[in-house]
């Protein structure tokens, strides 16, 4: 049976069209979902996508999170929902404390618009576990607020715990501390990333199909782990 | 004076509609002028009935930019003075910005002599003109200035630019799905390029991104005299089934007029009168209200509830506010459809309570549509609206013609007083006319007497590498990542090619390939030597980008950028450039479908060169079959071999290198060949499809020794050339590296391509010269006898530039140095071929060789040179330290975008000199 991951939108969500499409290049069906309706239509997995919700004139993410969708998502996740944040999606899921740190303006004050190589981490979340750890993979990065920072023992606590998914390599994009691209809650089941793995899915389209792991490890993650 | 015939009180209402109002909306009394019985003095309002019996008041018609005559046309259309409202209405619509009346008796030659077209659905006229590209999608595509407002406020001028275009676009029934920013800018080194540069940039960014629009490719181009005018144009591309194409008609009388979007402010009032259409002078800043506000959220939310309801079929008609704001579209519509149009002006959302009709009516506060629905429509209209969260007001109604035949009345009221009462037509069609005077510029002749081709020239080895270094590394044809990664390229994921590459490419059907390519270019020297040859050069450029890709050109917009037209030296200039590129599209046979004029780009005396930017759209039936710029990268030392197309002579006059060495700027543009461009289209689109060109870049600014430069640098991947014999001694290698003469493409073919190609090239009568191969080990570029350069060094100078100029040094930059080019080469595999042998310059033939093989190419972006990892994190600052020559990494895969200005071409006018294609060499002047 073909699972059915959902991709929200949100007003200003940009990259949601594009979420969907990853979805099902990996082999799963995209259920698009909608910011004022609570309701999550029995699907496996959901996808925040990358934009700017709301104009994302306030702190990034901060009106999105109170939408009547990401009460429910809030709760599912709880109860191991695998989420993925990317990029806008990263943000939401930090200001509705998914999710540790914040996402602040990258250092240099541009918005940036790259394709970056990372690291992988950790293969053990939902998200990740199609990967090798130290496994580097090249993923468009593009924000103007992708700066992740936390504090120390937060910092500290997520690299004992493994919990950092993704690093920057050959050169930080955005001035993240300590490198950081992508990190997982407790469970492993939600990850915030600030590059675009749905920008690296069509070799006509993106600079690599690294990508398409992150897509193809949550249906490996949902076979493994009936609901 | 007359009472309003029915008793209506409107309350003003000015919030998100019910449809209550409107529904209500009595048929409003034509051609009547409906004026309140009493008060019309009341709150100082100037009624119509006011202005009727104060014929002798005076009124500033100058300060608002009109002219004795047409103050005095007004009041003859009208029978009386004009209202205040009227007057402000009068005086933004006949405006230089909204008239074109210094323009249309030129501009009617796009029409004249246009090539018949079966593709096109909606031509000059429209908010944007409309291509069939095939049984069931269309495009459109149109570029526009927003120069004065982005010298005032940088930021909000370029932003709202992009905003701008975005709706003309939308309100063809498109959904926007690409843009493209071509900039002039004064001296790089210039204090004030620092403040307007990083200012326009992060505005088209800030916009352009939020809204959700890949930035596909554009120009960044400086010179001295775009210090006090710089040029920010935009360009937005749209796809739309070709049955979902909108009307701007605000037809069938009874229909409700809506007013969707943001709120109306303050903001950009008087844009298009005292900005756009008026030369700067001191005090310039004063003008900076007049810039509107941009809200890309509101217009994401625009882009999205319009094309909901285009496919709902809810709309009869649509217009974008832009340019004259609520005036033009409530005029334009009715005009078009020959109705009239009742409104009620307080039902207006705004943003400050306090503004007065004639404010209302000029705003030009962005993000707003104008809808004409069926009464039974609106409901769907205003549910619509509310889902995506922007606001609908229903603020009139279409009213029918009069029973004689004469076009329907205008009829605005304010609180219940009568403050407009025109017919539409007189503002939108009725606009004074001007054949204005024209001179040849005086300077003109000893300009072009002046020819840089008698200039001194390297003529020795070292001299010609350090001058490769000294171009690449010189702000036109550097490297602009600087600008373009503040640009979102990726989003939508249609995005097959993008800057730096040639032409923008877009798929805009998943499922058969189908894409479009884009190219604007533009060159303001070769156009001040001569208009009419410069304009068919940036057109042969556009075109040749766009054919470079493999896509097949099929139409053309404009932005036409010149000084002041009361100035006969820029109407001349402008008068030739408009024939140039009517007559240029015909022989092309490929139509105008639209542009813009942006004329008083002058501070004080000083115009501007005059700088048409043309666009070219073209079709690739499968984008899979797109050839981009860079070498590619072969394994096991395999090569691929280099084709120079075209001919080359001796061609320096305009060119960069004339301007970067010797601050020289004379003599005639190189010769344009439209017949050749277009056999070389036709060549390239049959290589493409087969598979001969591994990648296609094409010849213009600086050269062939920039092509060059750029095709190894964007995958890492070095190359070998010799110069053919006819070129060997003295000054004769640098003519073949920084000629630009036009109609030259440089394409690399793969192995056992060869014979295939060359065959290919003649049947087209294409000249074709081998000249090197491809060197995916080497990691340099060498010309042979020449020089010898290594990636890293070219990549160090190229891209150091920007940053060095607008800071960007950022502590965080980890420059990919040691790895950057080592990483390119390691990832390909190390060719062992010892293949030390310079090319054969034996074999390099004067002629073209030929042969060849297929080899698609890859994508977009691809990776090019990896950054080497590095194997825990790098503290960010240590990077620059790591980083060859202190330079700014260089992301792996893009690049900048389109070489420095872009404009390749080059052609006309050249000396030179074989026949056989082959230009002996030697240099006449």
């Amino acid at each position: 049976m073909t699972a059915r991951v959902g991709v929200v939108t949100f007003p200003g969500s940009l990259d949601d069209g594009d979420a969907a499409r990853a979805v099902r290049i990996a082999g799963a069906e995209p259920v698009r979902l909608w910011h004022a309706d609570p309701a999550l239509h029995g699907v496996d997995a959901v996808v925040l996508p990358g934009g700017f919700s709301y104009g994302d004139y306030l702190r990034c993410g901060a009106i999105a999170r109170f939408a009547p969708v990401m009460e429910t998502i809030v709760d599912a996740a709880r109860g191991g929902l695998p989420v993925l944040g990317i990029c806008n999606g990263f943000q939401i899921l930090c200001e509705a404390h998914l999710l540790p740190g914040a996402l602040t303006r990258n250092q240099h004050l541009h918005f940036r618009n790259r394709d970056q190589f990372l690291r992988i981490e950790t293969a053990a979340t939902a998200w990740t576990n199609g990967f090798q750890p130290g496994q580097e993979v090249l993923i468009p990065v593009k924000n103007g607020e992708g700066c992740y920072v936390a504090d120390t023992a937060t910092l500290d606590r997520l690299e004992a715990e493994g919990r950092v998914v993704a690093r920057y390599i050959g050169g930080n994009p955005n001035g993240s501390q300590r490198d950081i691209a992508a990190v997982t809650n407790e469970a492993g089941n939600v990850v915030g990333i600030m590059p675009h793995p749905e920008h690296a899915v069509e070799e006509l389209t993106g600079p690599s199909l690294d990508g398409l792991g992150f897509f193809t490890s949550v249906l490996k993650h949902l076979v493994g782990a009936p609901a | 004076m007359t009472t309003h015939p029915d008793p209506v009180r409107e309350t003003p209402e000015a919030y998100p509609a019910t449809p209550g109002p409107a529904a209500v909306v009595p048929p409003a009394a034509p051609a009547q002028p409906v004026a309140p019985a009493t008060d019309e003095w009341a709150h100082g309002v100037d009624t119509v009935p006011r202005a009727a019996g104060t014929p002798g008041e005076l009124q500033p018609y100058a300060e608002l930019g009109l002219r004795d005559d047409e103050y005095d046309r007004i009041r003859q259309i009208l029978g009386r003075r004009p209202t205040q409202a009227e007057l402000a209405m009068y005086s933004i619509m006949w405006s230089e910005h909204c008239s074109y009346k210094s323009s249309k008796v030129h501009l009617r030659q796009f029409g004249e002599k246009a090539p018949p077209s079966d593709r096109l659905l909606a031509g000059i006229g429209e908010n944007a003109g409309v291509v069939r590209v095939s049984d069931r999608l269309a495009v459109t595509f149109k570029v526009e200035s927003h120069n004065h407002p982005s010298f005032v406020e940088p930021y909000q001028g370029a932003a709202t630019g992009v905003g701008g275009i975005v709706r003309d676009i939308l309100a063809m029934g498109a959904r926007p799905v690409a843009v493209m920013d071509p900039l002039r800018f004064g001296a790089a080194d210039h204090p004030d390029t620092a403040r307007v540069l990083p200012g326009v940039v992060a505005g088209i960014g800030g916009y352009g991104n939020c809204l959700g629009l890949p930035n596909i490719g554009g120009e960044v181009v400086f010179d001295p005299c775009y210090q006090g005018n710089p040029l920010v144009n935009a360009l937005c591309l749209g796809v739309l089934p070709v049955d979902r194409l909108q009307k701007k008609e605000a037809a069938g009388p009874g229909n409700v007029v809506v007013l969707m979007g943001a709120k109306t402010g303050r903001d950009g009032i008087g844009g298009v009168s005292v900005l756009a259409s008026a030369t700067f002078d001191e005090g310039s800043e004063q003008r900076r209200p007049s810039v509107q506000v941009g809200d890309p959220f509101t217009e994401k939310l625009l882009i999205e509830a319009c094309l909901e309801l285009y496919d709902a079929e809810l709309v009869v008609g649509i217009q974008d506010l832009g340019g004259a704001g609520l005036t033009c579209a409530l005029t334009e519509t009715a005009a078009a459809a020959g109705t009239g149009m009742r409104v009620w002006l307080e039902r207006v959302p705004l943003r400050e309570p306090s503004m007065e009709p004639h404010e209302i009516l000029a705003s030009e506060s962005q993000e707003r549509m104008l809808l004409v629905v069926a009464p039974d429509k609106l409901d769907a209209v205003l549910k619509t609206a509310e889902k995506w969260g922007v606001l609908a007001t229903a603020i009139g109604e279409v009213t029918a013609p009069s029973p004689d035949g004469q076009p329907g009345r205008l009829v605005v009221t304010w609180r219940d007083h009568l403050v407009v009462d025109v017919p539409p037509g007189s503002l939108v069609d009725d606009g004074p006319v001007y054949a204005r005077p024209m001179r040849e510029p005086a300077d003109l002749i000893l300009l072009q007497a002046d020819r840089a081709e008698t200039l001194p020239r390297p003529a020795d080895p070292e001299a010609l590498r350090e001058t490769v270094l000294r171009m690449i590394a010189s702000p036109n044809l550097a490297d602009k990542t600087w600008v373009t990664e503040q640009y979102d390229r990726y989003v939508l994921g249609n995005t097959v090619l993008a800057q730096p590459e040639d032409s923008g490419v877009i798929r805009i059907d998943e499922r058969t390939g189908l894409g479009v390519a884009l190219s604007v270019d533009g060159n303001g020297r070769y156009a001040r030597l001569d208009p009419y040859h410069g304009t068919k050069l940036a057109l042969a450029e556009a075109y040749r980008n766009v054919a470079v890709t493999g896509a097949t050109p099929i139409a053309v917009t404009n932005c036409l950028n010149f000084g002041s037209p009361e100035d006969p030296a820029v109407m001349w200039q402008f008068a030739e450039a408009v024939r140039g590129l009517a007559d240029g599209c015909a022989e092309l046979g490929i139509p105008v479908t639209g542009g813009n004029v942006s004329f008083y780009n002058q501070t004080g005396a000083a115009a501007i060169h005059p700088t048409p930017v043309v666009g070219v759209l073209g079709v690739l039936e499968n984008v899979a079959d797109r050839v981009p710029m860079g070498f590619v990268p072969r394994a096991n030392g395999d090569h691929d071999q280099i084709y120079l197309l075209g001919e080359t002579h001796v061609e320096l006059s305009g060119s960069e290198w004339a301007w970067v060495t010797h601050e020289h700027l004379g003599g005639i543009p190189p010769q344009v060949d439209l017949a050749r461009e277009k056999a070389l289209a036709d060549l390239l689109a049959a290589a493409a499809r087969v598979g001969h060109l591994s990648s296609a870049h094409d010849l213009s600014d600086g050269g062939l020794a920039q092509s060059l430069v750029e095709s190894c640098l964007r995958r890492g991947v070095g190359a070998r050339i010799a110069v053919p014999e006819r070129f060997a001694g003295g000054s004769m290698p640098f003519v073949y590296l920084f000629s630009e003469s036009a109609g030259r493409v440089l394409v690399s073919v793969p192995r056992g391509h060869e014979k295939a190609f060359a065959a290919l090239c003649a049947e087209h009568g294409v000249p074709h010269e081998l000249i090197g191969v491809t060197d995916t080990a080497g990691g340099a570029l060498e010309v042979h006898g020449q020089f010898r350069i290594g990636l890293d060094e070219l990549r160090a100078a190229h891209t150091a530039t920007l940053p060095r100029l607008f800071g960007g040094a950022e502590l965080v930059e980890v420059p990919a140095p040691a790895s950057g080019v080592a990483g390119a080469v390691e990832a390909v595999p190390l060719p062992t071929d010892g293949d030390p042998r310079p090319v054969d310059p034996a074999e390099v033939v004067s002629e073209p060789i030929a042969s060849s093989g297929p080899t698609p190419v890859t994508g977009a972006a691809e990776p090019v040179d990896t950054p080497a990892e590095q194997p825990t994190d790098v503290p960010a600052e240590s990077g620059e330290a790591a980083s060859p020559g202190g330079v700014i990494a260089t992301p792996p895969v893009e690049t900048a975008e389109e070489q420095a200005s872009g404009p390749d071409t080059a052609p006309d006018g050249t000396t030179g000199s074989g026949d056989s294609g082959q230009p002996s060499a030697p240099d006449e002047r």
